[in-house]
């Protein structure tokens, strides 16, 4: 008995100081070249969401056109419509270490540090990473890959259709 | 010029019909061009018509003149750029604060008939002229009540609930989800309270936008419990008309009755400047069958694609 609460004292410790649990979420999104006659590239939010309620569990990445000259593009932050209605209507932008430029049609690849943002209190357990794009002009997509957090696992990844090509994630 | 002047007369024309209380399919509505906004600069542009097809403008335009709006902090706030045209009018709502605000037209009345000397006496018209102009202790003295209320919500950011406080008068929506942030095919409540309290048991219709592309017109009908909620799910993304009515005794009117809700709460209704002053006698005047109560509720709201 001692020794479980010891041990569960320490598992605590571990989480909140990160560095013992903390692996790296390692992520590639693909932006896809779009033929269109009119072509921006996408507003993009990376979050973790709670598969049992769908509730946002942290926001990961923001990218906008935060130079826009109209409202420094937080006019179209409401376009990546789950994330706004579960989280970003929360935050306040430009969000330090989240906020980012818009990218360029290809594979991204991303590695959130286990130690920073959201990551740093998300408790060990089954989790979607949810990439969700708008264009202007364009559709809007959201793509789940599930991801068990606590413990290194194989790369998982699951595929747009319109707006976002292939989304890989692992915990390194 | 001249002809321009002309056409200035008709516009006034059909303004002034665009009165409340008209034929009963007519439906009043304020439809924003978005419910959800983000950013520090938002502005709405809202579209105010009474038409048959939902939310086509095919009737009248309803007058900009009553509109009011509250901000997140429950304050009066004011629509902009208004102007009106044949079947619509337009304004803007500039969102400077987070939170949701309510675009909205209400009405009080009251229609009463009472015996002075022998004769008939007839009044319509707010409460607070009721009270100068009807004596106290009105022999005979017949009232029917009525209320109308007309709304759409716009949410900047994070929803609030400022705006939505109920005032205890008439029919109202007390949310439980904010009215901004219902979702198709995802439960939502709204409550309902006629004069503040719980009203149970009310019957109340959602009916989408888009009708023109529809064969039937789609309509859902819910009942409320005995707290006056009630949970329901929207098919479909897209905006809806939602009404909601109350009756009890005569309504004054005969059959027909107030209207689909929308009209009654146009600008320039009972509430705001009766046509007849009251206690302007309409010789020969005849009396109220009985006490009534008529209450009606309308809003727009949006079912937000998952």
């Amino acid at each position: 008995m001692k020794s479980k609460i010891s041990l569960l004292t320490f598992a605590g410790a571990a989480v909140a100081g990160a560095p013992a649990l903390a692996a790296d979420l390692n992520v590639t999104v693909e932006i896809p070249r779009l033929s269109v006659a009119e072509y921006h590239k996408p507003y993009v939010s990376i979050w973790i969401e709670n598969p049992a309620d769908a509730s946002a569990a942290g926001t990961l990445a923001v990218w906008y056109d935060a130079d826009n000259k109209e409202d420094h593009g937080a006019k179209w932050l409401k376009d990546m419509r789950q994330w706004w209605r579960k989280a970003g209507r929360e935050m306040s932008f430009p969000a330090d270490g989240i906020s980012g430029a818009t990218r360029a049609p290809g594979p991204q690849k991303l590695v959130f540090a286990g130690s920073k943002g959201a990551l740093k209190a998300l408790k060990p357990g089954q989790y979607n990473l949810v990439v969700e794009a708008a264009r202007e002009v364009g559709g809007h997509e959201a793509v789940r890959v599930p991801f068990s957090w606590g413990k290194p696992g194989k790369p998982a990844t699951a595929k747009g259709s319109a707006e976002l090509g292939a989304v890989t994630v692992s915990v390194k | 010029m001249t002809f321009k002047k002309r056409l200035l007369a008709v516009a006034a024309v059909s303004v002034a019909l665009a009165l409340p209380m008209s034929a009963s399919a007519h439906r009043g509505w304020l439809l924003p061009a978005f419910t959800t906004l983000s950013g520090d600069n938002a502005w709405v542009t809202v579209d105010a018509a009474i038409s048959n097809e939902l939310f086509y403008p095919d009737h009248r335009a309803m007058r900009p003149d009553g509109i009011q709006v509250l901000g997140p902090d429950g304050a009066a706030d004011k629509i902009q750029n208004a102007s009106t045209g044949q079947y619509r009018s337009t304004f803007d709502v500039q969102l400077t604060k987070p939170g949701t605000y309510k675009i909205f037209t209400a009405s009080n009345s009251i229609m009463a008939s009472w015996t002075e000397n022998g004769e008939v006496k007839r009044f319509r018209g707010s409460a607070d002229d009721f009270a100068k102009q009807v004596p106290a202790g009105a022999v005979d003295l017949k009232t029917i009540k009525m209320a109308s209320r007309n709304e759409t919500f716009v949410t900047r950011d994070k929803p609030s609930t400022g705006a939505l406080a109920p005032t205890g008068k008439g029919l109202e929506l007390v949310p439980v989800t904010n009215p901004t942030d219902v979702v198709a095919t995802e439960a939502a409540t709204f409550k309902f309270v006629l004069d503040g309290k719980p009203a149970a048991d009310l019957e109340v219709t959602f009916i989408p936008g888009g009708a023109r592309w529809r064969a039937t017109p789609g309509e859902i009908k819910v009942k409320t419990g005995a707290d006056g909620a009630v949970k329901f799910t929207l098919p479909e993304a897209g905006m809806y008309w939602v009404n909601a009515m109350v009756r009890s005794g005569e309504t004054g009117r005969g059959p027909g009755g107030p209207g689909m809700g929308g009209p009654g709460g146009a600008p320039g209704g009972p509430g705001g400047a009766p046509g007849a002053p009251g206690g302007a006698p309409q010789a020969p005047a005849t009396p109220l069958a009985g006490n009534g109560v008529s209450a009606s509720y309308t809003a727009v709201i949006e079912a937000q694609r998952p």
